[in-house]
């Protein structure tokens, strides 16, 4: 960052439990309870906030344009400052970012950030539909547009290129599902096998139903403070480090072969015959860790990083995503997940909430409710929130939030730290 | 004018489709036809018409591009077209069961990212005549082109070729 601006800190948070349809509440009223639930915790005001940022991906769900400012009038924090920040399935991450400029340029000293999907207006297949057109519809969408299918091709060329395995990626999906079996707000925690997610039906292959997240209703809101109000408005602030984004071409056919752009633990020796990113791996990934790395001081993820909340929408996305933050090489991503070190009890634990894969996918609340879970992990009051603390990482001083957009087109990484 | 007190508003027999009363859910249609130019991505869609596959090179540095686009992602210069030898190798692919509505009468069907030689970047395709478990990557596969034009991307297809 070349400008750091004032420190920004998270001071309170609210999810709504995501499901698959909650007909009973509109968007409003979902953001409406995770407002108030953030609110309540510090007993915090309407008059507090100076201005807000709406997060939400796609129109065509709710077919309602302009949703955000009906949230920010149900809310109640209307005339004051806000917008609407957009860029796919990486709209939350993009958005709490986004929080954190209107705080660190001085512009606000309290800011609500709040994201909202409502996905079940519209069937599964059609919902596919609607995030397919989030692809090129000159060249990539009418030849048989699914998001599941890109996926899969990047997995099957990870595989060739690194010698992954349908094994290693099912065990993703049984550590997610597995850890969302503490986590209330869950949408599907499941216990699984192996065979379970290879025996479940085929999506796309090699991805499975199990593989793959699915649609989801609910709500998240963030708040974050200058501060000096961080401390006056709550006991335990979570300090946001830095922030990083990267982008990607739209088209996967357009993406380079070149090389990596190395983390100050990896060599060029590492990658001789490595040509980057091709569809393996997600530049728009490493550019963002690079950058909120650099901002953060950090050298050595793996052992600087206590816990990751990263965006699993597919279980081959998540071992790609361990290489693009450099918790291992590139290529080793399979055994990462294989030797355990992304367990609940492993070296760095990755989705102790469940991910995406088992909490759900409310594309704009998304990247919201990982800074809601992060900020809780990080103020140890997991126990509180969730009513047990089976997923509070024991150690958690520092963490990593990383939200993503259709096929590593715009990813963010946003680096949180406890402070007290 | 006079004041009517007692107006009223004309009635249809249209109804409303009730899915749930508590909450109330009702149907609601939406449907729309737009009118899409492919601008300066024309030519690679007439030019499928003359079995012919157009891809662009930048003027400036020379990127290749399989996939068309008007100006170069290296360098920022205009791109030229580029006509595509109609044989490459596949470079990755799956084969979706499930899709989105509009394709899900398709399925199963392949998708495969087809690279040529001596081109820089990829072309997305589905590729017909071969099931799942006959397809790898490197195998090598050949354009075919529909005789009856949609003017879509998928007038254009693959299908194993020879080794
Ligand atoms: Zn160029």
């Amino acid at each position: 960052m070349k400008h750091k601006g004032r420190n920004v800190y998270m001071i309170s948070g609210g999810v709504t439990k995501f499901a698959k349809a909650t007909p009973d509440m509109d968007f409003r009223l979902r953001v409406k309870k995770a407002f108030d639930y953030a609110t309540n915790d510090i007993n915090l005001e309407l008059k507090d906030i100076d201005g807000s940022v709406a997060s939400y991906f796609s129109d065509h769900f709710q077919r309602q344009l302009m949703s955000g400012i009906m949230v920010q009038d149900y809310l109640g924090l209307t005339p004051k400052p806000s917008k609407r920040v957009e860029g796919g399935g990486a709209t939350g991450g993009l958005a709490f970012q986004t929080g954190f400029e209107e705080v660190a340029s001085g512009r606000m000293d309290v800011c609500a950030v709040y994201g909202f999907e409502t996905m079940s207006h519209v069937n599964t297949w059609k919902g596919n539909e609607f995030i397919a057109l989030a692809s090129d519809t000159n060249f990539d969408y009418p030849v048989g547009g699914f998001y599941t299918g890109y996926y899969a091709m990047m997995a099957m060329r990870h595989m060739h290129e690194f010698g992954t395995t349908v094994e290693q990626l099912a065990k993703v999906s049984i550590k997610n599902h597995g850890n969302a079996l503490h986590n209330p707000y869950a949408q599907s925690p499941m216990k699984l096998t192996v065979e379970d997610v290879r025996n479940s039906p085929m999506v796309s292959y090699p991805l499975t139903r199990l593989d793959v997240c699915t649609m989801s209703d609910g709500a998240a809101v963030a708040i974050l403070a200058s501060e000096e109000k961080a401390f006056e408005l709550c006991d335990k602030p979570v300090l946001v480090k830095s922030i990083g984004t990267g982008t990607d071409t739209m088209r996967l056919s357009d993406r380079p072969f070149q090389k990596v752009p190395l983390l100050p633990n990896e060599k060029e020796s590492d990658y001789k015959n490595l040509k980057y990113p091709g569809v393996h791996s997600f530049r728009a990934g490493r550019t963002a860790a690079k950058e909120a790395y650099e901002a953060a001081g950090i050298t050595d993820p793996l052992n600087e990083i206590d816990l990751v909340e990263l965006h699993d929408a597919y279980t081959s996305s998540e071992i790609q995503t361990y290489e693009d933050l450099g918790l291992c090489k590139y290529g080793e991503g399979g055994s990462f997940i294989e030797e355990g070190k992304s367990e609940l009890n492993g070296k760095v634990p990755v989705n102790p909430s469940g991910g995406l894969l088992a909490s759900g996918h409310p594309v704009g609340a998304t990247g919201i409710m990982q800074a809601v879970f992060m900020f809780w992990q990080l103020q140890h009051s997991v126990k509180k929130h969730f009513k047990n603390d089976a997923l509070q990482v024991k150690n958690a001083k520092r963490g990593l939030i990383h939200s993503h957009a259709g096929t590593g087109t715009y990813v963010t990484v946003s680096i949180m730290e406890a402070v007290k | 004018m006079t004041l009517d007190y007692d107006a009223k508003m004309p009635e249809t027999q249209e109804g409303t489709e009730v899915y749930n009363t508590d909450p109330l859910v009702v149907k609601s249609h939406y449907d729309i036809d737009y009118i899409h130019s492919y601008a300066q991505d024309s030519e690679f869609f007439r030019a499928l018409g003359k079995k012919k596959l157009l891809g662009s090179k930048c003027k400036k540095c020379g990127y290749t591009y399989a996939t068309p686009r008007g100006h170069c992602m290296m360098c920022g210069s205009e791109t030229e077209w580029h006509e595509l030898p109609q044989v490459g190798k596949v470079h990755t692919f799956t084969t979706c069961y499930f899709g989105s509505e509009k394709f899900l009468s398709e399925t199963p069907f392949n998708l495969i990212m087809v690279e040529f030689e001596g081109v820089d970047s990829l072309f997305m395709a589905r590729l017909i005549g071969a099931d799942q478990e006959d397809i790898h990557i490197g195998m090598k596969v050949r354009a075919r082109f529909k005789r009856n034009l949609q003017f879509s991307p998928t007038d254009v297809y693959f299908v194993p070729a020879r080794e």
